[in-house]
Order: structure tokens, then sequence, then C-alpha cells
């Protein structure tokens, strides 16, 4: 980025609500077949973003409830989403400082090692409940979510950014003169 | 009391682990073994059902919007097609009118009660199932529409599959490709009676248990045989595709394709075999159907 970098106010409670409102209608969109295989995990994404940068507010709790929800989405068993959020969000808090430290490519691999440790906790519940293996194809998911992590990044700092300049933001929207 | 932290942060991430994992674990356990879960389910599936209506309206007006673009001459089409059809369906409608008069006539000789009840109810597909590892569907109707689970959902070509789970608004079919399902169904030509189950992968069904011996052909039409109460008798299941027999293996590995349009649909029919109902509720539904 050529500009300076400016210092932001923190995301309120509200905005950071409302980032995995967004991703949790991204993630119910009514996604089929290969594209179901490619979809994503938009409220884990957003959930470990909110993890890595804000791991006082978004924890364990926030990624469990929001696993209830994407089990009842997906009328999987109870529990499944739930049990695989919490893991990876305990990882991803054990890890948060060291992701911090790279920039959003090398982030990227974190990342997927963590949207990995989700999938691979899915698959399991899924497996000893009795399914069969559908397949390499279910991994899929794990590297769109990685290839996803830096312009979801730069686009939630773009918003945060836009949220903390009101003025600068509405001066700029109104005179779109260059 | 000589080591409290500086900052309080509750308790350490592992016992957060540990706490938010066993919850889930016992959740998962008390869902797949106990059943006592739908209350919890009902209330965040009501609280997510508008936003899942929301999700699906793109799709919905999508949709619309080639319905409406469509072009004369297709519709023209469409229509002589569906008259040739509907000449079709009258010559059959009319002599299974009177087979049915015959039947109730032989019935009544034989002072037995009508075996089935038919009662239908149209629902439409809200979405595919978002489980990979599941073959279902969301359809639009629910306890408040008058589904209960354990009916069986057809489309116009044969059978699509059974209710599994009920919401107030929304309920869940568990198709007949799912591995968990089987259906008794029995071949036309010769009466055979077999269980066909879901081959949870590919879009088939396998037929299991049956002999090397038995007579089973390429091409054989397979309708549900109705023993078990929950399918009507005679609708279309699948069609024999593959038969593989191994003299090193007891039974023929039989492999179907399902004659409904497993990912076509976008109507379907709820229907329920009312065999074990009391006789007042009956009577009752039979107004209402009328």
């Amino acid at each position: 980025m050529t500009e300076a970098p400016t210092l932001t106010r923190p995301p309120s409670g509200s905005f950071i609500a409302m980032t995995l409102f967004v991703a949790l209608m991204l993630d119910i969109l009514p996604w089929q077949g290969s594209a179901l295989l490619l979809r994503p995990d938009f409220v884990l994404l957003l959930l470990i973003y909110w993890a890595v940068h804000q791991p006082l507010r978004i924890g364990m709790a926030a990624a469990w409830g929001l696993g209830l929800v994407m089990d009842v989405a997906d009328g999987a068993l109870l529990g499944q989403y739930a049990l695989a959020y919490t893991v990876t969000i305990y990882f991803t808090l054990a890890l948060h400082r060291r992701i911090q430290a790279f920039t959003l490519w090398p982030q990227a691999w974190h990342i997927f090692s963590l949207l990995l440790i989700s999938q691979i906790f899915i698959l399991l519940t899924h497996l000893l409940s009795g399914a069969n293996f559908i397949g390499w194809g279910y991994f899929l998911s794990t590297i769109t979510g990685t290839l996803l992590w830096p312009p979801l990044s730069l686009l939630v700092l773009l918003a945060i950014k836009y949220k903390s300049q009101p003025e600068t933001a509405y001066s700029s929207s109104r005179g779109n003169e260059k | 009391m000589d080591h409290e932290p500086f900052f309080k942060r509750g308790p350490s991430p592992i016992a957060r682990l540990a706490f938010f994992g066993l919850l889930s674990i016992a959740l998962m356990v008390t869902d797949a073994r106990l059943n006592q879960l739908a209350l919890l389910r009902q209330g965040v599936g009501l609280v997510l059902h508008p936003l899942q209506q929301v999700a699906n309206s793109p799709l919905i007006l999508s949709r619309r919007a080639s319905e409406f673009f469509v072009t004369q001459s297709q519709l023209a089409d469409e229509n002589a097609g569906l008259r040739q059809q509907q000449l079709g369906n009258a010559m059959q409608l009319q002599r299974s009118q009177s087979l049915e008069a015959e039947n109730a006539h032989l019935r009544r000789l034989l002072a037995t009660r009508e075996r089935y009840f038919h009662r239908a109810i149209t629902v439409d597909v809200m979405s595919a199932g978002r489980d990979p590892f599941s073959h279902k569907i969301i359809v639009d109707k629910g306890g408040a529409g008058g589904i209960l689970a354990g009916q069986a959902a057809i489309d116009d070509r044969g059978l699509v599959g059974q209710i599994t789970r009920v919401q107030l608004l929304s309920s869940e079919i568990t198709l007949i490709t799912d591995k968990g399902q089987a259906v008794p169904v029995e071949v036309v030509r010769n009466g055979l009676r077999a269980i066909a189950f879901g081959h949870g992968q590919d879009n088939s069904l396998e037929l299991a248990f049956m002999p090397v011996n038995m007579d089973i052909q390429n091409g054989d039409q397979l309708v549900t045989s109705g023993i078990d109460g929950t399918y009507p008798r005679g609708v279309p299941v699948a069609v024999v595709s593959k038969i593989e027999r191994n003299a090193g293996y007891p039974f023929a590995k039989i492999t179907c394709t399902p004659s409904a349009g497993m990912d076509r649909y976008r109507s379907l029919l709820v229907i329920s075999v009312g065999e074990s109902r009391p006789a007042a509720q009956v009577d009752k539904k039979g107004k209402e159907a009328r």
C-alpha cells in the first residue's frame, strides 16, 4: 500500500457481529454439488480472522455457538461443527501472535493448517457415525479457504478503516473528482 | 492466594477447550444415540429459517426470471407434449379407475377394509442437503403444513425418499440413494422381493442379500412392495443397471439406477400410507383430502 498506515479504532462488537452474520449468510447460500465442495467455510474463516486480531473478544465460546448454528443449518449431527470450530479456534488462539507477525500470504499457510484441522475433525465425526469417505475432493474447501484468506483480510481491513474515518470516507465518496 | 494473576482472563484456554469439546461430544452422543435434542434443533432452526429464506431468494428469483423468459415456441412445444402425455394418462386413468372399482368391489366381498389410504401434500424443494456425506434435501413445508416424519416423497417418475426430520416450517427428506436408507422393493417382472439400499456415493442403489442364482436381469423394473407400511405399493423405485455374479461371494452385486430424477426435481409429493392409523383419524383426513 502506498499510503501511510493509519491508526484505526478497534472494531466495535457490533461490527464483528455484522461480519460474522454476513459470513453465516454466505455459508447458507444454496450451494450444491461441486460448488458445495468448493465452498470455503466463511464462518470459520471469519472466526479465525477475529481470533487472530481480537483474541480477547472472539474465542472458543463464540466458535462453539456459531458451530452449533452451522450444525442446524447443515442438518448435521449436533455438535459436529461446534467441536471442529472449538478445536480450530483453540489452535488459532495458541498461534495468534505468531500469525500476526507474518504478511498475508505466509499467514495463509497457517490458515491452511487451521482449516485442515477443522476439516479433519468433521471428517472424523462423519466416519465415526458410519459414513463413507467421499473422496479427496472433500478437502478442496480447505484450499479455496486458504486462497480466500488474503483478499478477505484486506476486505475486513478496508471496512475497519472506512468505519474509523467517517469524515474522510464521507468526503471521498462525495467528491469523486480524482 | 499468593499467586493471583494480574490480568483476569477467566479459565485457561485448555480448560475452555476441554469444556466446549466435552459439551460437543456429549451433544453428538445424545443426538446420535438418544434423539433427545429435537427441541434444541427446532429452536435454532426457527431462528435460522428466515435467514435461509433470504439466502435462497437469489436462486428462486433467477428461477422465476428464467420461467418468465421462455420463448413462445418452447411453450407451444411443451404444450403439445403435455397434451399428448395427457391423452396417454387419461387412457391409463380410465383403466385404473375401472380396476379400482373392481378391486373395491372384490374387497367388499371379502369384507376387508381399504388397505391403503393416500394423502398427498405438494412441497417445493428449498435446497439440496449441505452435507456432502449424506443425500438429503430440504423442502418448504414442515410440521405446520401437515408433514409427519416417516412419510414417503415421490416425484412424477418414482420414489424420491422419506421424510426423516420435521421442523415447524421445513422438513428434511433423506433420498433413497443415501447410505442409511433401505426400501423394500419387488421386481415387476416376477414379483421377486428384495431390499434396495442406497449406495451413498454415486447416484445409485444396491440390491442386498440376493443369492447368485436369483432370477434377475438387467433392465428389470423395481417398485415398492409396500410390505413395510411406510411406502405405498407399486411406486417405481429403480431399474437394474448392472449385475455382477461372482462365484466367490454368496450374494450377487446388483446395482440399480433410481427412476426418480434424483437431482432434478423442484416439486415433490409427500404421501402417507394411513394403514396403521386409528379409524376416526383416517375419516377426518379423508374429508380434508377431498
